[in-house]
């Protein structure tokens, strides 16, 4: 069999790929690249230390790595990603695709429209109307519960994001789910009933093997964007002390707060291996399920 | 054909965009008349009266002036209303990359590393020889002139200067059987009223500013006042205070007034506690607030104010902030202040530099400076508009005659910033509940490796 089915030749190839990988290289490799550099040096925002930057070795590097600040940091970032995304978004995500899975009409329809709009809202937006929620003293929750003064995003600041986080993005999941769930034929589903299956093992044997491949690329997916994600700093800003300072808001406190752009960038280097960590045993368990199916 | 058809589109789209790109910039007679003016101020929130002053009264005044002259200016107001913080790393990125305003807002305390960073310049540098002969320069003391200057050289225009007072309310002081012309002498009286407060119901008798969220706040409002009320400097003989006993007795009374519960630990933790805090104050929660004058004018005021008092001058009372005891303070004073200044700095990027020095100096004239004062009295950096205008505001003038004479500045040097954090780091652990001995030995850590441990005392 040829390899070249779209039957363009090596040159034609070659220049399909060009433009992509240029912009790779800039937008990518290249400012990755300028990190490493970067959190090679002593450079800061203001001071001396902007004008002339002095080369440091890997001082940024071990001061981050025994930096306690940064282990609190990525432990709440841990924290952060199992919860909102993974049992969050994923589990809420599925539970209500498959709530829905046979319904039709004007329930099925308010509820996706309900979890799309949480998601699609500017995140600036949001955040305003969660510290309306949340705020202690004139929060729409304390009013509804009667517990007034109750400061929910001082006294729980994680649990609030991680809450927040999981209604602000299970539509993505949802949606997922949903399309992944019509991958399952019906019948299987029908016989597995006729045999007494329960629910539970419904999902277990029937439902879950068919639809793997979808739920490791949703659990990829969502788990990188929430590594990353910045929009709990609208709700919290980290605080207080420092306690749902999860990594993307420790470097923005150190780096652009604090200043010091040669340690912010260091840490970014790390973030950025900790993806590619978390990315590769992602792609590893797809391809080994490809290689079961195979 | 179609790749041929698609350059001529795109084509065609860059032309337009550029065409109204350059619509806005380029008015008039061609060549590029423009300026700008940021500073951290917006109409309705922060700051207000200033930014009226910019966009109502300033930028008209200053288009109709060179429009005699037969030049046709364009001057735009940049508005920001942000924490100070918040406000620095923005204009900091800005001038980093070579962009901004033309006349920019800056804190003095931000021109020593700024200045250093390269990321502004001397104004007869930026401007040429007529910064030296402009009028104004004889109408600013020294001392004032000195916000504004780094290394012995002038990087921007003072807009006056503040000093830091206890405010406090004359109602609840009432409640409680307290003074309505009340005068601690020391940071125990504070606490007793403190505690007088509390037995009469007051939900916060005391707040005095702690924690990181709360920024340089917290240093010039809370940590620097008392630590110059024991006696000690942050900066002095060219050693920087470590955690020494005077820090100890700061970081003391801050755990004092926490545990004893006269204060409230949530506020000093909050994103936005600084702004609730004033918010409280307005609303008769707060029994004494450490503030600058920039509290009774900018937020207190009762029309432009973002928490207006419509009974401020009956139920606001000021003291001056005590010494630990009396005689305690520092150069042995009984009293003791903080003051500080903003000061307006020219862009070095700027295109038209002799215009914005034009602009600057207008703005700084003896008739701008006046006109500012309408909307919020102040004490500016000239003697001849401060001799004319004090007399009617007893507040402002308490701050010139009693607060002035006793008042200390922050080191302008650019390692302060760093270490005014590390001091807020250490009320914040105050607030958290650790001990003045955890917090002071953290702090004098920290405080070390900034600016080596040869030039700490301890």
């Amino acid at each position: 069999m040829s390899t070249d089915a779209a039957g363009l030749g090596r040159g034609r190839a070659v220049g399909f790929m060009v433009p992509a990988l240029v912009l790779i290289g800039v937008f990518l490799v290249f400012p990755a690249l300028w990190t490493i550099y970067l959190g090679l040096t002593d450079f800061r925002l203001t001071g001396l230390a902007a004008a002339d930057p002095k080369f440091v070795g890997a001082e940024n590097y071990t001061a981050a790595l025994g930096d306690e600040r940064f282990h609190t940091s990525l432990w709440l970032t841990v924290q952060f990603v199992l919860g909102s995304a993974v049992i969050g978004q994923a589990g809420l995500g599925f539970a209500i695709a498959w709530a829905l899975r046979d319904r039709s009409g004007p329930v099925r329809r308010v509820v996706e429209g309900l979890v799309l709009l949480a998601w699609i809202l500017p995140s600036s937006v949001v955040a305003f109307l969660w510290i309306a929620l949340l705020d202690g003293d004139q929060g729409t929750l304390n009013a509804l519960l009667r517990t007034d003064g109750f400061a929910w995003l001082l006294d729980h600041p994680m649990a609030s994001i991680v809450l927040f986080n999981t209604w602000r993005g299970t539509a993505f999941s949802m949606m997922l789910y949903g399309a992944a769930l019509e991958s399952v034929p019906p019948s299987h589903l029908e016989t597995a009933r006729l045999a007494g299956a329960s629910a539970f093992q419904q999902l277990r044997d029937v439902v879950f093997p068919r639809i793997r491949g979808h739920m490791l690329t949703n659990l990829l997916l969502i788990s990188l964007w929430t590594f990353n994600d910045f929009t709990a700093f609208q709700l919290t800003a980290g605080g207080p002390e420092g306690r749902s300072e999860i990594l993307p808001v420790y470097i923005y406190n150190v780096a652009l707060n604090g200043g010091k752009l040669g340690f912010g960038a260091a840490v970014s280097f790390l973030v950025l291996l900790i993806n590619l960590v978390l990315a590769l045993v992602y792609l590893r368990l797809l391809r080994g399920r490809r290689g079961v199916a195979a | 054909m179609r790749p041929a058809r698609m350059l001529t589109a795109l084509a065609a789209a860059t032309l337009a965009l550029a065409a109204c790109g350059s619509e806005g910039s380029s008015s008039g007679s061609g060549d590029d008349n423009t300026l700008t003016i940021t500073a951290n101020a917006i109409s309705g929130g922060k700051n207000a009266a200033t930014a009226d002053w910019t966009k109502n009264w300033l930028i008209p005044k200053f288009q109709e002036a060179q429009k005699a002259k037969g030049r046709n200016v364009q001057v735009t107001f940049q508005p920001n209303g942000v924490d100070d913080e918040q406000y620095k790393t923005k204009i900091a990125l800005d001038l980093k990359s070579k962009a901004g305003a033309d006349i920019i807002d800056l804190d003095g305390i931000w021109v020593g590393e700024f200045a250093q960073a390269g990321y502004i310049k001397p104004l007869n540098e930026a401007a040429g020889p007529e910064v030296d002969k402009w009028e104004g320069w004889s109408q600013i003391p020294e001392a004032v002139q000195g916000l504004g200057a780094f290394e012995d050289k002038k990087y921007g225009l003072p807009q006056g200067t503040d000093g830091r007072v206890l405010f406090y309310n004359k109602k609840l002081f009432a409640k409680a059987g307290l003074p309505a012309d009340w005068q601690p002498k020391s940071w125990q009286e504070i606490i007793d009223a403190g505690t007088a407060l509390k037995k009469a119901g007051v939900p916060t008798p005391l707040q005095i500013d702690a924690g990181t969220a709360m920024g340089e706040a917290t240093t010039m409002q809370g940590a620097l006042p008392l630590l110059v009320g024991t006696g000690s400097e942050i900066f002095a003989d060219g050693k920087w205070a470590g955690g020494s006993q005077a820090v100890k007795d700061v970081l003391g009374f801050y755990r004092q007034i926490f545990t004893a519960g006269l204060a409230e630990p949530r506020l000093q933790q909050e994103a936005k506690g600084r702004d609730k805090s004033f918010q409280q104050f307005a609303d008769g929660k707060i029994g004494v607030l450490a503030e600058g004058d920039y509290f009774w004018r900018s937020v207190i005021e009762p029309k432009a104010g973002v928490a207006p008092m419509q009974d401020r001058e009956d139920t606001v009372g000021y003291a001056l902030i005590p010494a630990k005891q009396p005689g305690a303070g520092v150069r042995g004073q009984d009293f003791v202040s903080m003051s500080g200044g903003a000061v307006r700095v020219l862009n070095p990027n700027s295109k038209n530099p002799k215009l914005a020095w034009e602009l600057l100096a207008f703005m700084h004239s003896a008739e701008a400076t006046k006109e500012g004062l309408i909307g919020e009295a102040r004490i500016t950096s000239r003697t001849d508009v401060n001799d004319e205008v004090l007399k009617d505001n007893p507040m402002l003038d308490f701050v010139a005659q009693k607060v002035l004479p006793i008042t200390s500045y922050r080191p302008g040097l650019a390692v302060y910033p760093q270490v005014s954090v590390a001091l807020q780091e250490a009320t914040a652990d105050i607030v958290s509940g650790k001990s003045v001995e955890e917090a002071a030995a953290a702090y004098d850590k920290k405080v070390a490796d900034l600016v080596g441990p040869e030039n700490v005392t301890r």
